[in-house]
């Protein structure tokens, strides 16, 4: 917006208000306000890494979405269960499905989307029973899913690889973080985190108790510090130890903050002058997340380029159908799914078992 | 918040206006427009049904007789059904009428509990209150330093000593009337609904609690998952109001419209921004206003006035009228809107502004840059421009790290609205702003 606009619009709310004023339209007297506004300190000692101690998780049998979600699905009956119980495809077989997608957050233009293509099919196959509609709409959402490049997280030997993890305010970024450094110092891999999350308190990774818990070392600073400081100590600190993987945790954005978002292309810059380093940069999203998310992947997007998403909070009653938006408009594939908040509550994201748990 | 959802109701209803008589079909139409368009702003399906299927009795059933036309009456009735669905009149915080009230925030992991336990005491205590925060949430490494870290920043006391949340609400009461408290809020951990375990905790910590108010802390990007949400929490403790966070966001609002419907209870308050005033008091028909496009003037006028003082709103009101208005009276009512929060919020309030300036972030930078500009030039400079030569603009141009263009185009276009003001106070508006109520 023009600055021309912008003072229009000043003087316009400024002239607004100070006729209405004195116009005095009927209103409550002032109150009287004095309220302290955020302050943010100074940076001062330059962070300092600490010594893991605690021993990794060995890397056992990994946990399976299909385990995870179980319990919730079977609280919910489906309208689906229900639907295929009948014995002709009719109006009321497309209304349901179409409102099964919906209120598995899958948004209307997709599901309009998938509806159309599966109506065709229906036609062409001759399909007779509501069981077998909905078993090709799970085939159609599959083979979407199927088609989408690697899932998993890229981390080349011989180097220091970073995964940065980006996303808004409170979707798990940090509880995600705790869980892969778990796992991949289970398969035996060094690894350091960043704490660039300088505006939650202290700045710290995990709070007391939490950082020996992982056993990885955390490079941090004072709250309200410069995040690019932390991440450029870190990656100094990566490359003097020859760590093999540095997780860069940042401060939870909303994606509609311009000065936010360019700051982490700030973040993002300060990575990639460790050229071929910056190997993922993950995206957080709340699997309660509505038709929001989409608008949050492209501006993440847009800003610093997202290779893969993490859908966390699938253990909940959502069931994330948000993210077949994200992957056929973006083309950014999930790769990773939490699913509690323990170490191991972290799960490879498997197209099958995402659709069966859609509509469980 | 619910701009996408405005919009949507605009298109709809300016194809209605052009339209003369509706009959039953054109309802059906109006009312599929208005399903696609509520679904879209994630309200829950089930409510969207029940919200089409009244209005389209109500619009179906509509006398002929009425001085409204056809248009006008569905946008009154969508209006009017709007309201109701975002929770009536305002809702209010029941206060205990023997001190301390209790409030209980309630609800997911990464809702924003613990930011609107401290909003909420910070919004108390400038209305008067003495509160007590307590960090009942155990869960969260840093989640009691952080309500402590905000407790001292608005001069609000944090209690947190026990080891379980049961322990810690108990001993809390017990420091309220030692403090004298007339209010206590308690944040809990965030939890799922489908946890029995964790929603029996908060069973208990209610039961030793015995709040006054219960609230649901929901995330305005919630999507359909938000009124199972809702129900099972209302179940458990039983809610007695919702405060809705993060709605300076542009996500669609549907939770809003769905939760309320669901469980009945009224959405309390919203958290508009980082900051931690960013705090205000739900009100159903302003927000219904906004999301139809009316704009929502009484909270300009409220936040204006909390902004301005009135002797000096008066001043401004007669140089703008007179067109007297310098420089450095520019900035100081700058300086004092900046105070009424966030200008994109702002902006959101005026009723009929285009969608594309509604829709384009307003960039505070430029308004900083005003800023800045202003501030380099010397006081006779500010009162008369017109002293302003090369020399002088390329001085006001380094000290304010701009260019002498930006200079330049700040005083075209301030005089550009000097002649605007003139013509406002004669009554006539220029073209594409609303009619002042002079």
């Amino acid at each position: 917006m023009s600055g021309a606009t912008a003072v229009l619009i000043l003087v316009g709310i400024v002239a607004l208000a100070a006729f209405l004023i004195v116009l005095g339209v009927g209103l409550s007297r002032r109150a009287q306000r004095g309220e302290p506004t955020v302050a943010r300190p100074e940076v001062s000692a330059p962070p300092v890494p600490e010594a893991p101690s605690a021993p990794a998780v060995p890397p056992a049998a990994r946990p399976r979405l299909r385990d995870r979600l179980a319990k919730t699905r079977a609280v919910f009956s489906a309208p689906l269960q229900a639907l295929t119980g009948r014995d002709r495809v009719d109006d009321e077989t497309w209304d349901e499905v179409e409102e099964a997608l919906l209120r598995a957050d899958v948004g209307v233009a997709t599901t309009g989307q998938l509806l159309e293509a599966l109506r065709g099919a229906a036609a062409d196959l001759r399909a007779s029973e509501p069981a077998e509609v909905v078993e090709m709409l799970k085939a159609q959402l599959v083979a979407q899913l199927d088609g989408a490049t690697d899932r998993s997280l890229t981390l080349v030997d011989g180097q220091t690889n970073v995964w940065m993890f980006v996303g808004v305010n409170g979707v798990g970024k940090t509880t995600a973080i705790a869980k892969l450094a778990q796992r991949e110092r289970g398969e035996g891999h060094s690894v350091m985190l960043a704490a660039a999350d300088t505006v939650t308190p202290l700045g710290e990774l995990l709070g007391g108790g939490g950082a020996e818990r992982v056993g990885a070392p955390v490079v941090r600073s004072q709250e309200g510090a410069d995040p690019g400081s932390v991440v450029f100590d870190a990656m100094s600190a990566a490359q003097a130890r020859g760590a093999d993987l540095v997780l860069v945790d940042t401060a939870g954005r909303l994606h509609t903050k311009v000065n936010l978002m360019e700051e982490l292309k700030k973040l993002r810059r300060i990575v990639e002058r460790t050229p071929g380093a910056l190997q993922e940069m993950l995206l957080v999203i709340d699997a309660t997340t509505g038709q929001n998310g989409l608008a949050q992947a492209r501006q993440f997007a847009d800003a610093v380029d997202v290779t893969g998403v993490v859908l966390t909070k699938l253990d909940g009653t959502a069931r994330g159908g948000i993210v077949l938006a994200i992957e056929a408009e973006l083309g950014i594939p999930v790769k990773v799914v939490g699913v509690g908040e323990s170490a191991d509550d972290l799960v490879p994201f498997d197209p099958v078992e995402f659709v069966d748990a859609l509509f469980a | 918040m619910f701009d996408t959802l405005s919009d949507r109701f605009d298109g709809i209803f300016q194809r209605l206006r052009s339209r003369g008589r509706l009959g039953d079909r054109e309802v059906d139409e109006v009312a599929r427009e208005i399903r696609i368009a509520l679904l879209e702003a994630d309200v829950n399906v089930s409510v969207v049904k029940s919200f089409i299927a009244r209005v389209k009795e109500r619009a179906q059933g509509a006398e002929v007789t009425t001085s409204l036309s056809p248009a006008q009456q569905v946008i009154k009735i969508v209006h009017e059904e709007l309201v109701t669905t975002l929770g009536g009149s305002t809702g209010k915080l029941a206060m205990s009428s023997k001190p301390p009230t209790v409030v209980m925030l309630a609800g997911l992991q990464g809702s924003g509990k613990t930011t609107a336990a401290a909003k909420l005491a910070r919004h108390l205590q400038a209305n008067g209150s003495r509160v007590l925060l307590v960090g009942a949430d155990l869960q969260r490494p840093a989640a009691v330093e952080q309500l402590r870290v905000l407790g001292d920043r608005i001069g609000v006391p944090v209690f947190s000593e026990g080891r379980d949340p049961v322990k810690v609400t108990k001993g809390a009461l017990k420091q309220a009337d030692r403090l004298g408290s007339t209010v206590v809020v308690v944040d809990t951990a965030g939890r799922l609904q489908v946890d029995a375990a964790l929603m029996d905790e908060l069973r208990r910590v209610g039961k030793v609690a015995q709040p006054d108010d219960t609230l649901l802390v929901v995330d305005a990007m919630t999507g359909q998952e938000a009124v199972h949400v809702a129900e099972a929490f209302d179940e458990a403790v039983g809610l007695d109001g919702v405060v809705l966070t993060k709605i300076d966001g542009d996500a669609r609002g549907g939770a809003a419209l769905s939760v309320k419907e669901v469980i009945g209870k009224p959405i309390l308050f919203a958290g508009t921004g980082e900051k931690i005033e960013d705090f205000e008091p739900f009100h159903p028909d302003r927000m219904a206003s906004r999301i139809l496009g009316m704009g929502d003037v009484l909270t300009l006028i409220e936040k204006a006035e909390e902004a301005f003082d009135k002797e000096e709103a008066q001043e401004a009101e007669a140089k703008l009228r007179k067109g007297e208005m310098t420089l450095e009276d520019f900035l100081d009512q700058m300086r004092q809107v900046r105070k009424m929060g966030p200008l994109q919020n702002l902006v959101g309030m005026l009723p009929g502004v285009p969608k594309e300036l509604r829709q384009t972030e307003v960039d505070e930078g430029e308004l900083a840059k005003v800023e800045a500009i202003i501030c380099s030039m010397t006081p006779q400079e500010r009162r008369r421009p017109a002293l302003i030569n090369g020399s002088r603009r390329l001085r006001i141009a380094r000290g304010s790290g701009t260019t002498a263009q930006d200079v330049n185009s700040l005083l075209k276009q301030f005089k550009t609205v000097q002649q605007l003001m003139r013509q406002m106070s004669k009554g006539k508006m220029p073209k594409g702003l609303p009619q002042l109520p002079v």
